[in-house]
């Protein structure tokens, strides 16, 4: 059978201000028929480019070579889509193959009905009567597993949940019948239990719907679970391809085996415990463990109040939570389960509705700023986005500055310099950083840069939320590492927020388990992770892709057994 | 399709779990119906703000007999028409009792020429409605179709020329636009009146034979007389221009700024890789979702088309609520002014309340 996709020597270079960029470089792929090929690679390795150039959604800056020749469904002759324009190129687009995007609320039009949205996929290619489009609107809306279909086809994106909005998408590109669906990252913006939602369907596509499947991932747990064969890219080429089985048994390349390394797991060598024996010899400060705590709540409840006589949203929900100093509590659960809303409560960013949460020792129920100012410089914060959280216009040694211009220990960010080097050496950046701006930083020296800034007042509590998830696996590792090795040598308790049961594995001396603002399940890693009681815990596990085909396959069984 | 249908979203939830309760998605709370209806009651408060701010400002500068006639009448004959006027009474008391009148529709009566200020709003309202309607066409026609081009050809020679030119447009003062559009069109070409909203004789003719509106275009279709509307036309394109120039320069960036913004979306971009058109894609896929903010901004405009209205009405002489605000504040009449801005104000705010019903009707966002 011929290949639905094959592309022969594919070159992609971008005119850009500082000259032509090589964003891919002779990459050459094929897809067989009902085939799932997985393209891994870090961001700027050229996988979305090589995918996009399928479907000819490329810049106009991009000069393309090589040939990418695509089948088409009624058998005769590939295209070769690098060479189509026009109205040629739009009739490829969506029937031959179709893309599912990686954000489903972007990626749906938010003034237009689900339904209409499917349908203007076929009325691009013509040939079906209005009512005939709403028939398969609805029909493939059934398929990819919304309940009630003849109703919800006249609703709107944002009364879908995210993972309906997903399948949503997934049945824009289904209802066309393309034998090829890339998928550039269909899960990454999604909660671990929904991820395994849509993995399932994505699975079934080939033996239901005929499609083989392009899958654009950084994420080895979702190759595990749905690839048949991988391609890995670095750097705009190829450097290994292999079956599932064998690229995970024995990786070739060198790159293949860092990249997997790098993979957090559940249940590995703690960072904690590794720099331990590693650096026993360092100078590590000396916490008194039983000391008073640094966080204290009972029956902590935060409600944000709703509009004009609207009921309110409770976040959390009666929640106790100890920090004992130098104490790492790792704080996990999917979006809306009120993690963040902890964590800002705690640095005083968020009133506290009901209850007790005492902070440093200072009650945050109803505080006044006043009193709580002097607490705000022994807590440090570090955000999610590396990229927002810090000033554009500031260079990053006049970021690091700031807490300390602020709190009065620094004059001015030019006298604060000699303690923003000491910073930038403890986060491992060159010193000559400091007088770069923001957006000449890559994510991972933005985000130790955050760091630096948080740890600058040398605080007694830092509350990190989700500071390595926008990053790459590679450069959270890093990351992961070097705040490890902070944590042990300067002894700050720490609020660690994380979707990432994996991540916060690593790092923290305890874990809590929060779902709908309630905690479920609180332990140590090795119990709450080993040998969960609460089914929620137990489903998020569950949920989780682990980066080993084999054992994916038996988890796969496992978790399709408890949705039964 | 109504709010009763809205369903919560849902995650598949295999089994509900003990020990947790369930807690929804943030609702929106209550649908369109209590939407417009919380929209609508603001209208209210809006006004009284407006006219208690109105109000204060005019007393502030004493009492509007004084203001209109203070040096020309001797002092006892002053106080005795602030007396009968009620003008010596506690700021307070005549505070309330002008609410109080507003609420039975009395705006008082001017002090310069004795009529009930209702009167006047009614006979030079018309006149500014049909002045900012004409502009707002104008504004539409001309705003919104350049820069849906402009976006579409972002960045190119098209675009270039288009956004100067709506700079040098909005840029100019109104008045002087208008000067230069009379000095063109009327002077030079001869082609259009100068001023005034009809010819003597049309306007006698649509006092005998028209429907009374005030609003002239209506009153001289209604006489079935083609000349008549040709005169009332004639004179309304200079002003219509000058005015609603203005508000294109403004809507033609409004449009380009947020067309392309919903051109660069995902949503479009996954449209496009479907193989819908590009044309499609501006006209449909880019262009409603861009709608929302323009229509909220628009509505602001309107605001600032009716204060644009002023100085238009001032060099076209067009007999209107701008035109007649200045001939009132040059007479110091602070009774009529009060009464053109309460006016005014209410205009606005009504306004404000439609803005957000078409919004509402764009935006599923809020409707549901």
């Amino acid at each position: 059978m011929s290949r639905v996709v094959d592309i022969q020597d594919l070159t992609i270079t971008f005119d850009t201000d500082a000259g032509p960029v090589r964003a891919v470089r002779g990459v050459s792929l094929h897809v067989e028929p009902g085939e799932v090929l997985a393209v891994v690679g870090e961001s700027g390795s050229g996988k979305t480019v090589t995918a996009r150039s399928i479907l000819g959604l490329l810049p106009s800056t991009a000069q393309t070579s090589g040939a990418v020749l695509l089948s088409r469904p009624d058998g005769s002759a590939p295209h070769d889509v690098t060479t189509l324009s026009g109205a040629d190129l739009r009739a490829v687009r969506g029937r031959d193959a179709a893309m599912v995007f990686q954000e489903p609320s972007s990626v749906l039009n938010p003034v237009f009905p689900v339904g209409w949205q499917i349908a203007e996929g076929l009325r691009a290619h013509g040939g079906l009567s209005r009512a005939e489009a709403r028939e398969r609107a609805i029909d493939v809306l059934r398929r990819v597993g919304i309940p009630d279909p003849e109703h919800r086809v006249d609703h709107y994106p944002h009364q879908f949940s995210g993972g309906q909005k997903q399948r949503i998408v997934i049945a824009q590109a289904l209802v066309l019948n393309p034998s090829l669906i890339i998928a550039d990252e269909p899960t990454t913006a999604l909660d671990v239990t929904v991820q395994a939602e849509i993995l399932d369907l994505l699975r079934r596509l080939p033996a239901e719907f005929g499609t083989a499947v392009v899958l654009i991932t950084h994420n080895m747990g979702v190759v595990a679970d749905l690839a048949d064969r991988v391609a890995v890219m670095y750097d705009g080429e190829i450097v290994e391809q292999a079956s599932v089985a064998d690229l995970f048994a024995a990786p070739q390349h060198a790159y293949t085996r860092a990249l997997l390394d790098a993979v957090p797991r559940v249940g590995g060598l703690r960072l904690r415990d590794r720099s331990e024996s590693a650096e026993a010899s360092l100078a590590r400060k000396v916490v008194d463990r039983d000391g008073p705590a640094v966080v204290e709540a009972r029956g902590l409840r935060i409600t944000y109040p709703g509009r004009l006589r609207t009921p309110g949203f409770t976040a959390v929900d009666g929640v106790d939570l100890r920090i004992g100093p130098g104490e790492v509590v790792g704080l996990v659960g999917e979006s809306g389960s009120g993690k963040t809303t902890i964590g800002r409560a705690i640095g005083g960013l968020t009133p506290v509705s009901e209850g007790s949460l005492e902070v440093l020792g200072i009650e945050m129920n109803g505080v006044r700023e006043r009193r709580f100012r002097p607490v705000r410089k022994r807590i440090g914060f570090v955000f999610q986005d590396p990229a927002t959280s810090f000033n554009p216009l500031l260079t990053i040694a006049q970021c690091i500055a700031e807490p300390l211009v602020v709190h009065g220990v620094a004059a001015s960010p030019h006298a604060a310099r000699g303690r923003v080097d000491e910073l930038l050496e403890a986060v491992q950046l060159p010193r000559a950083f400091g007088d770069r701006f923001p957006h000449e930083l890559s994510g991972g020296q933005r985000q130790r840069a955050s760091l630096a800034r948080a740890l600058a007042l040398d605080p007694e509590l830092l509350i990190a939320d989700e500071p390595t998830s926008a990053l790459d696996v590679s450069v959270q590792a890093r990351v992961l590492d070097l705040f490890a090795r902070l944590q042990s040598e300067l002894g700050f308790a720490c609020l660690f927020i994380s979707h990432d049961l994996a991540v916060v594995d690593l790092l923290a001396d305890r874990i809590m388990v929060l779902h709908r603002g309630l905690v479920v399940e609180e332990g140590t890693g090795d119990d709450v992770l080993g040998a969960p009681q609460h089914p929620y815990t137990q489903r998020l596990l569950a949920s989780l892709p682990v980066p080993d085909p084999v054992e994916q396959a038996a988890r796969r069984t496992a978790w399709e057994a408890t949705r039964a | 399709m109504t709010s009763t249908t809205t369903s919560e979203p849902t995650d598949v939830d295999p089994a509900p779990l003990p020990g947790t309760t369930k807690t929804g998605p943030r609702k929106s709370g209550g649908g369109l119906g209590r939407y417009l209806l919380v929209r609508f009651l603001l209208i209210f408060p809006t006004i009284l703000i407006l006219v208690t701010t109105v109000f204060v400002m005019m007393r502030a500068t004493g009492d509007p007999i004084t203001a209109a006639l203070g040096g020309r009448l001797p002092p006892d004959q002053l106080a005795e028409r602030i007396h009968s006027a009620g003008y010596d009474r506690p700021v307070l008391v005549q505070y309330l009792d002008y609410l109080g009148s507003i609420l039975r529709g009395d705006f008082g009566t001017t002090i310069s020429d004795h009529r009930p200020v209702t009167e006047v709003l009614l006979t030079y309202g018309t006149a500014t409605l049909e002045l900012a309607a004409y502009a707002l066409v104008v504004a539409f026609l001309v705003g919104i179709p350049l820069g849906r081009i402009a976006a579409a050809r972002r960045d190119r020679g098209v675009d270039a020329t288009l956004r100067i030119s709506a700079v040098v447009v909005y840029a100019t003062p109104v008045f002087f636009a208008g000067i230069l559009l009379k000095l063109v069109f009327s002077v030079w070409l001869d082609w259009l009146p100068v001023a005034g909203r009809a010819t003597t004789g049309t306007e006698i003719q649509l006092q005998r034979h028209g429907a009374g509106t005030g609003i002239y275009l209506i009153d001289a279709i209604s006489t079935g007389d083609p000349a008549a509307v040709q005169d009332v036309l004639e004179h309304a394109i200079l002003p219509a221009l000058a005015l609603g120039l203005l508000t294109a320069g403004v809507f033609l960036r409004l449009v380009r700024t947020n067309v392309i913004g919903t051109l660069s979306t995902g949503y479009v971009e996954a449209a496009r890789s479907r193989g819908v058109h590009e044309r499609r894609l501006l006209r449909k896929h880019a262009w409603r979702p861009a709608l929302v903010p323009i229509i909220t901004v628009i509505g602001l405009q309107i605001a600032m088309l009716l204060a644009g209205a002023v100085l238009t009405e001032t060099t076209f002489e067009w007999k209107g609520l701008g035109f007649q605000l200045v001939q009132y504040l040059l007479a110091r009449d602070f009774v009529a002014v009060q009464g053109l801005v309460a006016l005014l104000a209410v205009i606005v705010a009504v306004t404000n309340f439609l803005v957000d019903v078409v919004a509402a009707l764009v935006d599923p966002r809020i409707r549901y």
